[in-house]
């Protein structure tokens, strides 16, 4: 692997895990430590911990802040108050999607936005440009903190046991900026990509390791597994979670994505607004649905699905899922093939296999 | 790991010959740079291959890779055995995790294929 990637704070700490290291969007980061499947596994039964410290932080500060971060996000900040994170994606004027992200409400006048590390350039330009008239400062955070994540349904046990704020208090989708673990001060929200329970915790770089070395030893006792990108990917994938360059692009729109709840169109403006009302009126021409495979085979991205010898979409992504033990895909489709219960074929190589449409997400977890 | 009596490919597939048939599966090292693998596209028993040619398809959770003929031979059979436990390719490469055995057309062919030593010298 080249040595020109970039190193997150726990680079040395994968390594010495035996983490098997790749190339993510200039990111040195692992894939996994001892084998996806098994790391899928340890976050559905136990808890994994999580090194995503790649992702990008930009900060949205000023008298401003409040229509600033309006204009620019899909769904409503009138949802939000302090202590409240709300998920939302961005758009284009065109409705295709710039990125979706989290948006953490410190003060009236200070958000800080998490967006996707292969974005994050990307998203900061087109907040600079697009938010120029008002009010702001928008500071790209993104090598001043570092971010982990705790999942599964030992997460709260495991962070409890070093987190000195009761973990009970955070609900879904709201955090607390004045605790700390151990001797480090830092934001813990609960929220997650996998599918579970669990917590993101951010903190300073530098502070990172020691966070990371406090619950790898507090978990020890609940059998909490390091994981990396691989089982990241499978597990929201089971749950049916978009990924920016999968689901969502800018050729999709998020109402194409199945994600009408996080687009608010009856509020004042936003970019993409206009577009996305249009798309409304004339009806969504495509949507996202899960496919499971009949006959033997792995749906992946870009291969082809078809009716009747018609290709009626694409697949975004695919895999085996190991808590389902089938293989599944997503896939965009021609709205008329959309409703589960129907049958579709798979293009994978040169072969033609049967899948049926199914509901997303593939996977639910239980609540306790 | 990397056994005396195999015959190793730059593809990473290992070729053991028994009775004039040639045993054919996946190294050690290429199976731990594919990671869990999770499903195997097998040839049919009869099927031709020329060398070099792709004869099946191997899948981890995040990656599809060709399986490419180490000679030129036709089919004896397939471990069906992958079928259902496509894991036995990480458990067992040189064993239980063997993928096809062929009938060998041109034994000569054989003599192109490195020993272990040069082997794992490509791959440090």
């Amino acid at each position: 692997m080249s040595g020109e990637n970039k190193k997150t704070p726990l680079y040395e700490r994968h390594k010495e895990l035996g983490g098997k290291m790749v190339d993510y969007f200039g990111w040195a980061l692992p894939v996994q430590y001892t084998g996806i499947i098994e790391e899928h596994r340890a976050v559905r039964e136990r808890a994994g911990i999580f090194d995503v410290s790649h992702m990008g932080e930009i900060e949205i500060i000023g008298p401003d802040a409040f229509p600033a971060v309006q204009m620019l996000i899909a769904n409503n900040a009138k949802k939000l108050e302090d202590g409240k994170v709300l998920y939302t994606p961005i758009c284009y004027h065109d409705g295709g999607v710039v990125d979706d992200l989290l948006v953490y409400r410190y003060g009236e006048d200070n958000y800080l936005l998490v967006v996707n590390a292969a974005n994050k350039d990307k998203d900061y330009q087109w907040i600079k440009e697009n938010l120029s008239k008002y009010e702001v400062d928008i500071v790209d955070k993104s090598y001043e903190i570092g971010q982990l994540a705790i999942q599964g349904p030992e997460a709260e046990n495991i962070l409890q046991k070093v987190y000195n704020e009761d973990l009970s208090q955070i609900k879904f989708f709201r955090f607390s900026n004045t605790g700390s673990v151990g001797e480090y001060l830092c934001t813990v929200s609960r929220t997650g990509y996998t599918g579970e329970d669990g917590f993101e915790i951010y903190c300073k770089s530098q502070d990172t390791p020691g966070i990371f070395d406090l619950i790898m030893e507090a978990g020890k006792d609940f059998g909490l597994a390091p994981c990396g990108l691989g089982c990241r990917d499978t597990l929201r994938f089971e749950a049916g979670m978009p990924l920016y360059g999968h689901e969502l692009s800018p050729e999709i729109n998020p109402l194409e994505a199945g994600m009408k709840i996080f687009v608010d169109l009856e509020k004042d403006n936003f970019i993409g607004c206009e577009s996305l009302q249009e798309v409304v009126e004339e009806g969504v021409k495509r949507k996202i649905i899960g496919i499971e495979m009949l006959d033997r085979g792995i749906p992946r991205q870009g291969y082809p699905i078809e009716v009747s010898g018609e290709e009626i979409g694409t697949i975004t992504s695919g895999t085996f899922s190991p808590t389902l033990e089938k293989n599944l895909g997503i896939g965009l489709v021609n709205r008329e093939y959309s409703e589960p219960d129907k049958t579709v074929d798979v293009r994978i190589r040169k072969r033609l296999l049967r899948g049926k449409t199914v509901k997303l997400p593939f996977y639910k977890r239980k609540r306790r | 790991m990397y056994p005396e009596n195999l015959k190793y490919t730059e593809d990473h597939e290992w070729v053991r010959v028994e009775n004039g048939k040639a045993y054919i599966g996946v190294t050690n090292y290429a199976q731990d740079q594919l990671g869990d693998v999770v499903f195997l596209e097998l040839p049919e028993e009869g099927e031709e291959y020329e060398m070099g040619e792709s004869f099946g398809v191997i899948e981890s959770v995040k990656t599809v890779s060709d399986l490419f003929m180490p000679v030129d031979g036709k089919i004896a059979g397939v471990n069906e055995k992958l079928n259902d436990n496509p894991e036995l390719i990480n458990e067992d490469p040189y064993g239980d995790g063997w993928v096809v055995v062929i009938e060998i057309r041109d034994e000569s062919q054989l003599d192109q294929l490195m020993d272990n030593q040069t082997y794992e010298k490509t791959i440090e």
